[in-house]
């Protein structure tokens, strides 16, 4: 028997509702004070393409998939298909009794490929090309088949509540499809009716039909199979918060309580639908008891009526978005801008010019298969040199990479922070993963959560800054490279920008001394920020220092190794792992006194070059050893990283490991 | 204390060449900001790249000189969060119609309260003479080795398909015109599109200024040169929508297209369309934002004296709790 341990997956035709009900199967598990981690895979298509969802579920707190389903609940015929030969032995496959004699040719979503593979092992297994013949072969390999018959138990359901167009409803199936999974795992049926409740919040005819088809459909498979199946969850007694939530909501509320008012985009995928989520929240509620001047009554009444918004700018493109960001930060907003990599493409010009002009801008960049419009919906880490270099000339730049969810909130804060005070273009770099799972975490605490404007001017001060000067200098030389900036409409701080090479008030210029300067101004601030921000904001170190073998990884694979060293920990190889998180300007000191005391170094990438380990080489002198990488578009499971680390530490295998499982 | 000419001036060398139509516009823009008593910090001019990009050097007021083609999201980005300061933006004919193409028209339907000055003399100037996106097919410019082998477009009619709420065609000798179609440019509630006639001396030998003045079609009667250009207000002409209703909004843009069509020996200057019917984008997010005119995103507090923010998510946290 195995509780509270299972990886749930469901799939259907995109635009038929695979999403809500993983999402809802998701919400009942923390609901039931489990863990939960989902994943979620579909095609840049909008109705009729194969998406699906895998859940993974865990009584402690888990950040990354696994490779196999334990359990797959499926209500059409494709997801049949493409699935129920990676369930694991033991495990169970939900099916509609209704579909069996499907053959694999009626299926017109299936690539080639996919149909030729399957079409070879069941004529090696002398297996019909059908439902049948798939559930067949998962049979003899020892998965359990459960049969719903969908339609009929949705007619009964129908003439229960009176609705007899309700049999007609397919997308009833969803809701049917978990409730069946929580029959088999005698999961409590309450967690499902309040994940309903809360997912249909308002509307209770809609939660009614719901929990109806979802009670029939439990109760017929827990009475029917249930005993048979050895996966089981059980509610779990908890008092800690917890949210439930995806990278790009955790961004967007990052930047909420980070201060960002102006927000632009033009629609991409995975980036956009974080600036839905802003703009769907754009009025902001605000606390003036968080202000520690409450005492001035005035204000605090003024900020309490006029609250506070968002400003959320749909542009006509890339180009439109990053300028018009970069606008609103002059004029003083808190601004940033969400994309992917053919969007970045389109705001490179205008970073640069940000570099230069040294504008607080924060681009959120959505990582995304490449090159060109590449695999839209898929993962990857192929941008981190491009996210590095992008751009004509020199200027420095901040790049951010979260690694989970939670970092994505707090290093949402941080872009805008560092920004700011360090006036240059922050990259935050996050990629599919990280976008479009959604995981539980503990409540984030916001007690922390400091807003650091930088070096802003105004008004009375503005005549002591330039040294005798009776005018403003934008571009004033400093020891830091940090000039105070005047927001537009200061009066007093008039300044000029130019794309062109500029003296101190933001004139053109082509004499050589003051560009020598003024590259050595900006440039100086890359090593001011190297000096001060703190290093656990930079890099961590999971694991014990001391390990012999060092995983030097960023981004999402993060989940991945950090349960895979878990699970290795079990198996009594340890390892520890590198995070880096500021992979611009890189903590290069940091990184050498860590990887210098490991004896063999295992980097972990998805992309095809190994991109931050030749980085690393390339700032450190540092070559790691081994590179698992993977550029498949899907994302990285930890028993993938187990596998990896396993051969590597054990056989010294390959200096290059490619990574390929994934459907 | 009204303003002086002088303030508005830079120490900043101009380095356009002798006799270039910017200077008339150049000195336009500071008239109008004199007379209008717009202190320089309320004022930011945006610009795009070439001759005309290095406008706000030479203006004392907050100067942002941006990219090829972009200055228009620039400045949209700075009135959006800040409504309150007096944006203008000034760019090139290859900035506004070829290159930054794009943004022309989207800024149209938006219709941000912004003054956008495009300098039109029909070729890229910086990179010595290349022909713009408005020459005429078949122009042969001094720096061509061909005639131009693409048609013109035309800004006045882009402009009035785009939905620009005030659309004029200025030309830059003739300053006292432009300077009052520019204070009603920045007066104006919404997106005024201004188009100015501005020859370039070095690389167009053909719309010079000779040629504008009808210096080569004199009276046969006077010996007097015909100008080819004229103001439209000395005959009358009324640029307002008075009602907005649609069959007024039409009858108008039949006849501004003609006007901008209007190219050969007869070229008619002045306000040609003025139309406060429509909202402006300010007044549209402010119905969806009720404190975005109050305290608009540049205005607005984020946080205390410690830093701590004053945005308070925990009821959208709550929302995603699942306990």
């Amino acid at each position: 028997m195995t509780n509270n341990q299972l990886t749930w997956m469901i799939g259907g035709s995109q635009g038929t509702g695979v999403d809500s009900s993983a999402l809802l199967f998701g919400r009942a598990c923390t609901l039931g004070g489990l863990y939960g981690y989902g994943n979620r895979e579909y095609y840049s298509n909008i109705k009729g393409e194969h998406s699906y969802f895998m859940v993974r579920v865990h009584q402690k707190i888990i950040h990354s998939p696994l490779s196999k389903p334990d359990l797959l609940a499926t209500f059409d015929a494709e997801t049949v298909i493409r699935h129920a030969l990676s369930v694991n032995v033991d495990g169970g496959i939900i099916y509609n009794s209704e579909l069996s004699n499907v053959k694999l040719t009626d299926i017109p979503t299936l690539e080639h490929r996919v149909l030729e593979d399957l079409v070879t092992y069941l004529d090696n297994n002398k297996l019909e090309h059908s439902v049948n013949g798939i559930l067949e072969a998962s049979r003899r390999n020892g998965v359990h088949i459960y049969a719903i018959p969908y339609g009929d138990l949705l007619k009964e359901a129908a003439s229960t509540l009176g609705e007899p167009k309700l049999s007609n409803l397919t997308r009833m199936m969803n809701t049917m499809a978990v409730a069946a999974s929580f029959g088999l795992l005698e999961f409590d049926l309450s967690v499902l009716d309040s994940a309903i409740s809360r997912t249909f919040h308002g509307k209770s005819k809609i939660i009614q039909l719901n929990m109806t088809v979802g009670k029939s459909a439990y109760d017929y498979v827990k009475g029917k199979y249930a005993s048979g199946f050895q996966y089981k969850l059980k509610k779990v007694q908890t008092e800690e918060k917890r949210v439930f939530l995806q990278g790009n909501q955790a961004t967007a509320l990052g930047k909420l309580v980070g201060g960002c008012r102006v927000q632009t985009y033009y629609p991409i995928s995975p980036a956009s639908d974080e600036s839905d989520y802003l703009e769907a929240n754009q009025i902001l509620k605000i606390n003036p008891r968080r202000l520690s001047d409450s005492s001035n009554v005035e204000k605090t009444t003024y900020l309490e009526k006029n609250g506070g918004s968002v400003l959320v700018l749909q542009t006509e493109d890339e180009t439109a978005a990053i300028t018009a960001a970069i606008g609103a930060a002059l004029s003083g907003a808190r601004s940033s801008t969400s994309t992917s990599g053919p969007g970045f493409c389109l705001m490179v010009e205008g970073m640069g010019w940000a570099g230069i002009n040294e504008v607080p801008v924060v681009i959120t960049y959505y990582q995304r298969g490449g090159p060109s419009t590449g695999m839209p919906t898929r993962q990857e880490q192929g941008d981190l040199r491009f996210a590095l270099h992008a751009g004509q000339g020199e200027f420095p730049r901040i790049i951010l990479a979260s690694g989970d969810q939670r970092e994505c909130f707090y290093d949402a804060v941080h872009s805008f922070n560092y920004a700011e005070r360090y006036q240059l273009p922050v990259i935050h770099l996050i990629d599919k993963t990280l976008a479009n799972s959604t995981a539980t975490y503990p409540m984030f605490d916001l007690s922390g959560i400091r807003i650091d404007r930088g070096a802003i001017t105004n008004g009375e001060n503005l005549n002591n800054l330039s040294s005798g000067d009776k005018t403003y200098k934008r571009f004033l030389f400093t020891e830091d490279g940090i000039s105070p900036r005047t927001l537009l409409g200061t009066k007093g701080g008039v300044f000029w920008n130019t794309g062109d090479e500029h003296d101190e008030y933001g004139h053109i210029t082509e004499d050589p001394v003051v560009r020598v300067r003024m590259m050595d101004k900006r440039m100086k601030k890359l090593e001011t920020i190297d000096h001060e921000v703190p290093i656990q904001e930079r890099l961590t170190l999971h694991g014990n220092e001391e390990s012999d073998v060092t995983i030097v990884s960023w981004g999402s694979p993060k989940g991945a190794i950090i349960d895979a060293m878990d699970a290795l920990n079990d198996e009594n190889i340890h390892v520890n792992f590198l995070q880096i998180r500021m992979i611009n300007p890189l903590p290069s000191e940091n990184i050498i006194s860590v990887l210098s005391r490991a004896k063999k170094t295992i980097g972990i990438e998805m992309n095809y070059s190994a991109q931050l380990a030749g980085w690393i080489r390339e700032s450190t002198g540092i070559a790691i050893d081994h590179h698992v990488v993977k550029y498949n578009g899907r994302p990285i499971s930890q028993d993938e990283v187990c596998d990896s680390i396993k051969k590597l530490v054990k056989y010294d295998a390959p200096k290059r490991l490619v990574l390929t499982h994934g459907t | 204390m009204a303003l002086k000419l002088t303030d508005l001036k830079t120490s900043v060398h101009n380095d356009w060449c002798p006799g270039c139509g910017d200077f008339g516009v150049l000195n336009a823009i500071q008239m109008s900001l004199a007379e209008m008593d717009l202190e320089p910090h309320r004022v930011a001019v945006f610009s795009g790249i070439g001759c005309s990009g290095k406008i706000p050097h030479y203006i004392n007021t907050y100067g942002i000189h941006t990219l090829h083609g972009r200055v228009l999201p620039y400045a949209i980005g700075a009135k959006l969060a800040d409504p309150s300061l007096e944006v203008i933006a000034a760019g090139g004919d290859g900035d506004g119609m070829g290159i930054g193409a794009g943004h022309m028209v989207n800024a149209g339907r938006r219709n941000v309260d912004i003054c956008y000055i495009m300098f039109d003399n029909g070729v890229y100037g910086l990179t010595k003479g290349q022909a713009s996106p408005t020459l005429s097919l078949g122009l042969k410019t001094k720096s061509l080795s061909g005639p131009n082998i693409n048609e013109a477009i035309n800004p006045i009619t882009l402009a009035m398909a785009s939905g620009y709420t005030f659309i004029a065609r200025g030309y830059s000798y003739d300053v006292r015109q432009l300077k009052e179609l520019i204070k009603k440019g920045i007066n104006h509630r919404g997106s005024a599109f201004i188009s100015i006639l501005q020859p370039c001396p070095t690389y167009n030998d053909i719309n010079t200024m000779e040629w504008h003045g009808g210096q080569d079609r004199k009276d046969p009667a006077t010996g007097k040169a015909m100008p080819r250009v004229y103001r439209i207000e000395e005959k009358g002409y009324d640029p307002s929508i008075h009602s907005g209703d649609a069959d007024e909004l039409n009858k108008k843009m039949q006849e501004v297209n003609s006007l901008g069509n209007q190219l050969g020996d007869e070229i008619p200057i002045g306000l040609f369309y003025s139309n406060e019917t429509i909202p402006t984008y300010e007044e549209r997010v402010a119905e969806r934002l009720p404190n975005y005119l109050k305290t608009p995103p540049a205005k607005q507090q984020v946080s205390g004296p410690s830093g701590e923010p004053v945005a308070d998510i925990s009821a959208l946290l709550d929302n995603l709790c699942m306990t």
